[in-house]
């Protein structure tokens, strides 16, 4: 019953976005004030209808209602609460239910503080949304209905896929997808102004606030994505270039390629055209993401089920929007008049620079992916692109960026001179001298080490440098006491910058100083790896709700100082009929000590590996650094007071709680 | 019953990654050995090298990799060999040959065309915005000098 309420709640959402789609357009267009009124409690309702949706299948999951034929394939009685609440997006339907939840919930956002917003273009935008909204409802009840009832209800279920069941992964996705989903306010902020005719400074602060949430919102869920990787997938990889990372990482780069040149326009009324270009871009990318992931043309680790079907919807969806979106701006784009004039030493040119680095470098990205699929269907070889190249592709573009970054992030709007750099010249000559001692200390093996390591600390300083400039000119104590009153804005800026050189350093550091040692270990042996030791107190099977596990106990030592136990498992989910790995670790800031517990060997004894992680945690936490950053910008007051936010509520709104 | 059910699951899990027993003895080969298959895939598995998949198949290649090794061969014959048995597929680090070329030269090539239309619309962008006379930069420093912040 309570799932039949959830479905008709979908199809009532279905129309009512339908109707967002069009009468507002229409009053936008004819100027009638009453129907473009209709898009706010439209968009309210979306909300309202499709959290009952959402609401009822995750009442179905947690009370494990096998009459539900997506619970009897994603579920299992034995399986621990938390899951049965994740189990509800770790599946194709329900993950859609969440994904147009998501968009519904952005479109509202809209609706509720978009009060400073020209009528027109409020309505433009949120019909604008509807329609993506309808695409996606379509999508979901046509091929992908996640309410569909089983004639005959089995015992049980067929548990969920047990890589999944962990808590990283059980996050990732809603992150993700409040990435994904939030570009599609900059897409229909992008096409209103491309119907409107009109892009000021004033549409690039609105445009902002949303690009810079679905931006940290991705950054998040990547980096659990990465961080799951790590410790889950048995061999401390954080980050594979696999299709579906690709996927989510594409639209990465071209949001933070956009939130930059939104400031351009914000700021300085320049390449208004290419923001508009940006902004379809970003949310073309990830309706690739979306076209990778569930059609499964590109087979990867993590992908959904595959289905020739919604492949080919997703296709024509992604066609529609982008194609539709793409001609529209060929028709347009030549009203956008630039006013803002600039020198070539500028830090509008700076930021020409840093788009034009993570285009190119997304564009990297996708050609890598897409290219076994094209050199398969047009040329007839069958080949991989795997690590190997996008390494060597995609490194030199990051190089170069964060190389230019603390120069341009300092250079002064309009025209520049060389003066204003003087003061990164200590933070280039201190880059230099850790990137020198590195050299000096690691036994030659590899550049990746030392040239990391400096642009690390380049970005990082460059980033302090640039905070420290902010508070202007007079004594250590006030301006000490300035930085702390400074906007947020500019502390977001300083923290995201900071946190990406602290993911460079690590992700530089990992790569080239990590150690192994591989042995087969009786109970009592041990097992040396660089200053570190092993030792194998102990293995046991154990029992855990839904999976068995063969479970080692092992006393990790550094320079003979105790550190600690580690317990890595095997795990076998008989449901599923799958195993999974899991590492013991024991992390500290500079580095991680990651054991894996393998095969019983024929002659006696176990495979144990062990690895040292040198800075892993750097990666991650320079990630919700960035992120951090994100959110402290989102919190300046000068959005507040410019959008005035929260002063008008939706008229005759429906409470979306 | 049910605890030899559970033991027999337990002994069929798939290995993890490189064994033990697979490693050469000789640390200068091992280490080449491991270099190399980074960059074989596993052909059954989805996007994974043959050092870090744990299917049959890919320490079946590990040891024959090795093999090779022992043997005496080169890295570039042992690459040839294995795309002479698996075909293109095994590799993934494509070749610089063929149609491939677009591949490796599609990221420089959209970075210089990106970056001269970018300079030609900077320059076109380049306004001369008027300089300051004398005056007006002495009461600019007077200005800056004298700042408070608020």
């Amino acid at each position: 019953m309570i799932a039949e309420l959830g479905h008709f709640a979908l199809i009532t959402a279905f129309a009512v976005a339908i109707v967002q789609m069009i009468v507002p357009m229409i009053g936008a267009w004819k100027g009638w004030s009453g129907w473009m009124a209709v898009a706010s409690p439209a968009a309210s309702a979306q909300v309202a209808l499709v959290g009952v949706a959402f609401a009822a299948l995750t009442y179905a999951f947690v009370t494990s209602d096998f009459s539900l034929r997506l619970v009897v394939l994603n579920s299992h009685t034995d399986k621990p609460m938390l899951y049965k609440v994740t189990g509800v997006w770790g599946n194709h339907e329900g993950s859609l239910l969440l994904w147009v939840l998501i968009l519904a919930l952005f479109g509202a956002t809209a609706a509720w503080f978009g009060g400073q917003l020209p009528a027109t273009l409020k309505a433009r935008v949120l019909a604008v949304q509807a329609s993506i909204g309808v695409a996606f409802y379509a999508f979901i009840l046509f091929t992908s209905n996640p309410f569909i009832r089983m004639p005959v209800p089995p015992f049980n279920g067929e548990d969920l896929n047990p890589l999944l069941q962990d808590p990283g992964l059980a996050f990732h996705p809603p992150f993700l997808y409040l990435g994904y989903v939030g570009l599609s306010m900059s897409f229909s902020f992008a096409v209103a102004a491309l119907i409107e005719g009109r892009v000021d400074a004033a549409w690039g602060r609105w445009v902002r606030p949303w690009t810079l949430a679905a931006w940290l919102f991705l950054t998040v869920g990547i980096a659990l994505g990465s961080w799951w990787a790590y410790y889950e997938l048995g061999w401390g990889g954080f980050w594979f270039w696999d299709p579906v990372e690709n996927a989510s990482f594409m639209p990465w780069l071209i949001a933070a390629a956009l939130l930059h040149s939104a400031i351009v326009v914000e700021k300085r009324e320049a390449l208004k055209a290419w923001t508009i270009l940006l902004a379809i871009l970003a949310f073309g990318f990830s309706l690739v993401g979306t076209f990778i992931v569930r059609s499964g043309v590109l087979t990867s680790v993590h992908a959904f089920a595959n289905d020739p079907e919604r492949g080919v919807f997703i296709l024509a969806i992604l066609g529609f929007f982008t194609g539709g979106a793409l001609l529209l701006y060929a028709v347009r784009a030549p009203v956008m008049q630039a006013k803002g004039v600039f020198g070539v030493v500028s830090r509008e040119s700076a930021l020409v620079a840093n788009n034009l680095l993570l285009v190119v470098s997304a564009f990297v990205v996708f050609t890598g992916t897409v290219w076994p699929l094209v050199a398969e269907l047009a040329f007839g070889r069958t080949l991989s692109v795997g690590p190997p190249f996008f390494n060597m592709a995609f490194t030199p573009f990051v190089i170069v960026l964060a190389a230019i970054l603390p120069v341009g992030s300092i250079l002064p709007w309009k025209r520049g001179r060389g003066r204003v750099l003087r003061v990164l010249w200590p933070v280039a000559v201190l880059a230099l001298a850790v990137m020198g001692l590195v050299w000096a200390m690691q036994t030659g093996r590899s550049l990746g080490g030392p040239l990391g390591a400096g642009l690390g600390v380049w970005l990082f300083a460059g980033a302090v440098v640039d905070l420290a400039t902010r508070t202007g000119r007079g004594r250590w104590s006030d301006r000490l006491g300035r930085v702390t009153r400074l906007p947020g804005a500019d502390w977001g800026k300083a923290l995201a910058h900071g946190g990406l050189g602290i993911t460079v350093f690590g992700v530089a550091a990992l790569i080239a100083w990590q150690q192994e040692g591989i042995a087969v270990l009786d109970i009592g042996d041990r097992l040396t790896v660089g200053k570190y030791e092993v030792v194998l107190n102990d293995v046991t099977q154990l029992r855990g709700p839904n999976y068995v596990a063969t479970r080692a106990d092992l006393t990790a030592w550094e320079n003979g100082r105790l550190l600690g136990d580690l317990f890595p498992e095997k795990r076998i989910y008989p449901v599923a009929q799958m195993p999974t790995t899991e590492a013991g670790i024991d992390s500290s800031l500079t580095r991680d000590v990651y054991a894996v517990i393998g095969d019983a060997q024929t002659g006696g004894g176990w495979a144990i590996r062990v690895y040292i992680k040198p800075f892993a945690n750097w990666i991650w936490g320079g990630a919700i650094i960035m992120a951090l950053g994100g959110l402290l910008s989102l919190t300046d007051r000068r959005y507040r007071v410019a959008a005035g936010a929260r002063k008008a509520p939706a008229t005759g709104g429906v409470p979306a709680e | 019953m049910r605890g030899l059910v559970l033991a027999a699951l337990i002994a069929a899990t798939p290995a993890l990654a490189v064994e033990p027993g697979e490693q050469l003895d000789d640390p200068v080969l091992e280490a080449r050995a491991r270099e190399l298959s980074k960059g074989l895939r596993c052909l059954v598995c989805r996007n994974e090298n043959i050092d870090e998949s744990g299917a049959d198949l890919a320490a079946e290649l590990r040891i024959l990799l090795r093999e090779r090794l022992v043997a005496g061969d080169t890295d570039t014959e042992i690459i040839d060999y294995m795309v002479a048995r698996y075909g293109e597929y095994v590799l993934l680090k494509p070749t610089m040959t063929g149609v491939n070329m677009i591949l490796w030269i599609a990221p420089l090539t959209l970075f210089l065309l990106g970056g001269a239309v970018a300079g030609v619309a900077i320059t076109r962008h380049r306004g001369t915005p008027a300089a300051l006379n004398p005056e007006e930069e002495a009461r600019l420093q007077a200005l800056m000098d004298g700042d408070r912040l608020t």
